[in-house]
């Protein structure tokens, strides 16, 4: 028999419960003396709901074993777990958070035919041309004339932005949306950026309003927490 | 040292030819050795520009298959000593001829000239990539039409996937009175797309149809529009600053007198 709370602690806070798992011992031995005391009669089973939130410290748990403590916890019908959280993650994970939030910016002009396809936000230096298509996981920012195709968040997101210096473009898209231009020519105009309204139509606006619409474009934290 | 010079648009039709042979007799006029490469295999055009139908032998595919040497498939032009062409193949394939065999006939060339002009076919399929293999420079024709500007802004594109030089910009077929009135793209808006160094812009001119018909280049003729805009772009090839030539009427006297009271817009 295990002394009783060796490895695991747990709090009450006003939101619910917080584990704080002991990330120096043995992952079978851990979970089996979460699953005991989570048995005992410590928790009153006519209690309502009760959110859970895991702190694993520095441990990383791979699928295997995260399913196993999900499946203890959520064993008790009123158990809710809200987040399973680590200090630690995966190089892979860091890696392609760090591509998602970083800004590429590279200069060139993209010309008719080129298609270019970047993970994360892009800043170009340079023209979009007629028949030319940049495509970007994140925000898109041309330093120069957008004459030709720009698609922002090409994975789906649908708070990605394009902004340009010169915003005169053949066709936007912004995640599955997308808007043309006019059949009459029209001149374009300065400064303005592109964001998806809550319609689901693609607004262009100037630029500050664009970068009222969308707070979040400032900072790192924006890919973290989305990622 | 010799420059290979590839004259390339991307669109057919908007004066690839012209200006080959143009160019060439612009800089054999000024004492250049020039040879012309014709690489439009299967619909040659270059010989009949010049007027040398007549006096093709052996042509380019032949030289590349080993058929016949080098000298002897290039003609001698009719009013320089020292401006050849290399025509291309009529009943050949595009295919029989390789980028290889380009550079290698291209490096032979540049023992004897100055300057080698390849004239290279409409499209970006393997002719483009032979006429493009052996040459240092490009230059990109285009009309202020947008299909034409659109592709030459594709030709750019893959030019500069290439190991030659940024290639230069010649505005072909300029109406002025066109480019006034907006109803054609105007230079700036062209140079602006395109961000290229612009080499010469040349006027829609009547001379180069009928000079052509003639098999004699305009730019061997003194005085006309088109002739003056190949020869200074022939001047800046060999380094000169040349101004770039405006296209204005000159404005008779009528005109002036309407526009006096106030009848006519200037």
């Amino acid at each position: 028999m295990l002394a009783k709370n060796q490895f695991v602690t747990i709090k009450g806070t006003r939101d619910g419960l917080t584990l704080y798992l002991n990330d120096t011992c043995d992952v079978d031995r851990l979970l089996e003396e979460l699953d005991h005391m989570l048995m005992s009669e410590h928790f009153d089973h006519e209690e309502s709901l009760v959110t859970i939130t895991v702190q694993l410290g520095k441990r990383y748990l791979h699928t295997g074993e995260r399913e196993k403590l999900e499946s203890i916890i959520s064993k008790r019908s009123h158990f809710v777990i809200q987040s399973i959280e680590s200090d630690v993650v995966l190089k892979e994970d860091a890696i392609r958070w760090k591509e998602e939030s970083e800004i590429r910016t590279f200069s060139k002009t993209i010309r008719s035919g080129q298609v270019i396809d970047i993970v994360g936000d892009v800043l170009l230096i340079g023209d979009i041309n007629p028949g030319g298509t940049l495509k970007a996981t994140g925000n898109i920012f041309v330093l120069g004339h957008l004459r030709g195709t720009a698609h922002a968040g090409h994975t789906g997101d649908k708070n990605a932005v394009i902004m340009a210096s010169y915003m005169n473009p053949m066709q936007l898209r912004i995640a599955d949306f997308f808007s043309r231009s006019p059949d009459y020519e029209s001149d374009g105009v300065y400064m303005e950026g592109a964001y998806v309204e809550d319609s689901g139509k693609i607004m262009i606006d100037r630029l500050h309003v664009v970068a009222k619409k969308r707070p979040d474009l400032s900072g790192f934290e924006r890919s973290v927490l989305n990622g | 040292m010799a420059e290979a010079i590839v004259i390339t648009s991307g669109k057919g039709g908007v004066g690839k030819t012209t200006t080959t042979a143009n160019l060439g007799t612009a800089l054999a006029l000024m004492n250049q050795k020039v040879c012309l490469l014709d690489t439009d295999i299967g619909l040659r055009n270059l010989d009949v520009v010049m007027g040398l139908e007549n006096r093709i032998i052996y042509d380019i595919v032949d030289v590349a298959q080993e058929r016949c040497n080098l000298k002897q498939a290039l003609i001698k032009d009719k009013r320089f000593d020292y401006l050849f062409l290399l025509p291309a193949a009529q009943t050949s394939d595009k295919h029989d001829l390789t980028e290889e065999a380009m550079v290698e006939m291209i490096t032979e060339l540049k023992k004897e000239f100055d300057y080698i002009i390849i004239d290279c076919p409409a499209g970006i399929e393997q002719g483009y990539k032979n006429a493009v293999a052996g040459a240092d420079h490009a230059i990109v024709v285009t009309t202020p039409e947008k299909s034409s500007v659109r592709d030459a802004d594709r030709i750019i594109g893959l030019l500069e996937q290439e190991e030659i030089e940024p290639p230069k910009l010649v505005i072909n077929r300029i109406r002025n009175h066109m480019m006034e009135t907006g109803d054609m793209l105007t230079i700036d808006e062209i140079i602006q797309v395109l961000s290229i160094d612009l080499l010469g812009i040349v006027a829609d001119d009547d001379e180069v149809i009928k000079a052509s018909n003639h098999g004699e280049p305009v730019a061997f003729q003194p005085n006309t529009k088109a002739s003056i805009s190949y020869r200074n772009i022939a001047r800046r090839i060999l380094g000169e600053s040349v101004p770039l030539q405006s296209f204005e009427e000159e404005e008779g006297m009528m005109a002036k007198v309407k526009r006096f009271l106030g009848m006519r817009k200037h």
